[in-house]
């Protein structure tokens, strides 16, 4: 018996040392920052355009790949981020143009496929662009290290979760006070009421990829920074997936806290049961804990909207 | 002018019922049937022995493009019963796959198991012991395999009841990143060898070769035998023709149709006494029964040796959801069309593309044709669904209504 409480239990009992505990919680709510950023991308979109876009996590390593090419052709920091800022501006008037046009009206699980064949192109058209070796990206967050109390913690982790604050805080600025956030709140709400006010869908569309473009930059920065641009930056922001399903497709709120329950999940995880059945369970223990929310909770925490049952 | 109805009656119900109603049609499948069987590999065979191809050539089309074309066959028409019928998008199938493959490893080596015991000098000996005596016929292989991925696919198919659409979508990217996570850390499914590789044992069936080899005594001397691959490619054909007919079959009776009726609106599926729960188990478990075959055809026939995490990995997946999208959601042709389309891509770019940018002086190496094929793939998927939904298989159709007007469109 004791030895199957102790299995059961292995993620509370790793707090015996309160310090390695805490190491874990910390370390594990900041990759949870790290979903979250990725996360936010698909949820503007979704509530813009009722697109679930597969192609958020590839978005995320396109613009990481850019900032890090730019950085590497010698050109210096802000100069690089205005350019790539200014690329996925562009991706998203092309992506409107040749794209989201035609789909107009069609089902969502179609918008859905056509965001996996995006997802495709991109993420082989970056590699193509910049090569596919593992690249450094350094854009000035400090190295290294600290310890109060005896915890280490990362200056990395620590700029990733001041980063995810602001950008929080600054959506909301923009999504509850500018005219464009108005409009923006109003397409969410309903496509033809939005319309017959004189919105322009269309515009409102780039305006939004654009944003979640810009989000996936900084979301692809933080992990470029963590761990190197790579392909398998696309695979790690697919994670995002089960975060959404967990905190609900239409809330922001619903995007962090989900992302951070999902982080921290996961590690506590890892660290707990790893050894008992040969590690790496990070890589699907998100995704089984999404599909046990969703036979109890389907809509998540924070979602508005009942799914429909079947 | 050739591809008409006019004078063709239907006298019995029977041939009003029929899958190919038009004579044209008829004979065009038995001639596709006849060529794939027949034509194939007696002309491969006779070219061979006339000298104007070498042996390797034909291994190479056997063993490198038709076999992985039957298999893609398989998998997209599984995946093609489940989302292009019953309407559940599925990003799991390589996983459903590897489910197959591991299937029928472990019945081919009789399920082992390990027991571990002490020798006389106190020294830990591990002993693999065989749970049922190990089958060596590959279509049963094949048959067992498609029956434990089945029951593989009602289990993750289960949270379909509660959730659809891209909800699901997730939901079965649980079953794949679990699955394949099993195949390279639960040590009893490949049979606790350390690269955790499975590798088929020797299999016969009537009496020929399919794996492996087989020594025998000939005029006196030592003969070895090794498959031929054109019992492979006859075998794969057969299974995947039989359960072509049987897909058919099934999507244009009272099944399909029910599959149909949920996929289009389940609520009025649901008002005509369709239930919602059986139907949809129902299409997770055939399709599931299909992928489960395709990848032990996989194993058997195609690869031989396969490591699961890298055969099956989530890209692979994908794949078979490009074959099914640009093949056609709701067709059995398209499916075929889809998997040569996705097959055979590839291989056209692999010799082309170096040729091209030789041309130009530009040098293209492997990760730069993987890097085209994926943009082209993209860039297809995306064409497809704003042109064409329906895929080369609603071309095709329409192929053929202009040809039935053709010469006098009147």
């Amino acid at each position: 018996m004791g030895e199957i409480w102790e299995f059961i239990l292995a993620p509370v009992l790793i707090f015996e040392s309160w310090q390695f505990g805490m190491e874990v919680v910390i370390s594990g709510l900041l990759a949870g920052v790290m979903y979250s950023l990725v996360a936010l991308g698909f949820v503007l979109i979704y509530k813009a355009s009722g697109m679930f876009n597969f192609a958020q996590g590839v978005l995320v390593l396109f613009a990481a790949l850019n900032l890090a090419g730019f950085i590497g052709l010698g050109i210096p920091i802000p100069l690089a981020i205005l350019l790539t800022i200014g690329i996925m501006i562009l991706f998203a008037v092309v992506v409107e143009y040749l794209i989201l046009r035609h789909l107009v009206n069609q089902e969502q699980i179609i918008l859905f496929m056509a965001t996996i064949g995006l997802a495709f192109f991109l993420s082989a058209f970056g590699e193509t662009i910049w090569g596919s070796d593992v690249k450094k990206l350094d854009v000035g967050i400090p190295q290294g290290r600290f310890e109060p109390f005896g915890i280490q913690i990362q200056y990395l982790e620590l700029t990733a979760g001041a980063v995810a604050a602001a950008l929080v805080t600054g959506l909301a600025i923009f999504f509850n006070k500018t005219k464009i956030g108005r409009a923006l709140r109003a397409v969410a709400d309903d496509h033809q009421a939005a319309l017959s006010v004189g919105i322009n869908l269309r515009t409102i569309w780039i305006i939004v990829w654009a944003v979640s473009g810009i989000v996936a930059l900084v979301a692809g920065t933080m992990w470029g920074a963590k761990s190197g641009v790579q392909f398998s930056l696309s695979e790690i922001a697919l994670k995002a997936l089960p975060v959404l399903i967990l905190g609900g497709f239409e809330s922001i709120p619903g995007a962090i806290i989900g992302g951070l329950i999902i982080g921290l999940g996961e590690k506590l995880a890892e660290v707990g049961w790893g050894p008992y059945v040969g590690g790496a369970i990070e890589d699907w223990f998100a995704y089984i804990l999404a599909m046990v929310f969703l036979v109890f909770r389907p809509q998540g925490l924070f979602g508005e909207k009942i799914i429909e049952r079947v | 002018m050739f591809y008409r109805e006019a004078g063709q009656f239907y006298t019995s119900y029977a041939k009003d019922q029929g899958i190919f109603q038009l004579k044209q049609d008829k004979f065009g499948l038995w001639g596709i049937l006849f060529i794939a069987f027949v034509v194939v590999p007696v002309g491969l065979y006779l070219m061979v022995q006339g000298g104007l191809m070498a042996a390797s050539t034909k291994d190479y089309l056997y063993n490198s493009i038709f076999l992985l074309l039957l298999v893609n066959s398989m998998a997209a028409l599984g995946l093609n019963i489940l989302t292009g019928y019953c309407g559940q998008i599925s990003l799991g199938t390589a996983a459903f796959m590897g489910v197959g493959a591991f299937t029928a490893y472990k019945f081919s080596t009789g399920l082992n198991y390990r027991i571990q015991k002490e020798d006389e000098a106190g020294e830990l000996i591990s002993q693999l012991v065989p749970m049922l005596p190990p089958i060596d016929n590959p279509i049963l292989l094949v048959l067992i395999a498609g029956l434990v991925t089945a029951v593989v696919g009602v289990i993750f198919g289960l949270p379909s009841l509660r959730i659809k659409g891209f909800y699901l979508a997730v939901a079965t990217l649980a079953a794949q990143f679990f699955l394949v996570w099993c195949f390279s850390r639960v040590e009893w499914l490949y049979d606790y060898v350390s690269s955790s590789t499975i590798q088929i044992p020797p299999l016969k069936l009537f009496g020929l070769v399919v794996t492996g080899s087989e020594t025998v005594m000939r005029d006196g001397q030592e003969v070895t035998i090794y498959p031929a691959a054109e019992t492979k490619y006859l075998i794969c054909l057969s299974l995947v023709v039989f359960f072509a007919f049987v897909a058919k079959n099934m999507v244009r009776g009272r099944i399909g149709r029910a599959w149909m009726a949920i996929r289009d609106m389940d609520i009025a599926a649901q008002l005509i006494g369709i239930r919602p729960l059986a139907t949809k188990l129902l299409a997770f478990a055939v399709s599931s029964f299909f992928c489960g075959m395709a990848g032990a055809m996989s194993l058997i026939f195609y690869l031989g040796a396969l490591e699961g995490a890298e055969a099956f990995n989530i890209n692979e997946s994908f794949a078979v959801l490009f074959m099914v999208i640009i093949g056609g959601l709701g067709s059995i042709t398209g499916s075929f069309l889809g998997a040569a389309f996705i097959t055979l891509i590839p291989i056209f770019l692999v010799v082309s593309l170096p040729w091209l940018g030789g041309q130009f002086g530009i040098p293209v190496d492997a990760a730069m044709v993987e890097h085209i094929q994926f943009m082209i793939f993209g860039a297809l998927i995306i064409i497809f669904l704003i042109m064409e939904p329906l895929g080369l298989a609603r071309l095709w159709q329409i192929g053929k209504e202009r040809l039935r007007q053709w010469p006098f469109p009147y």
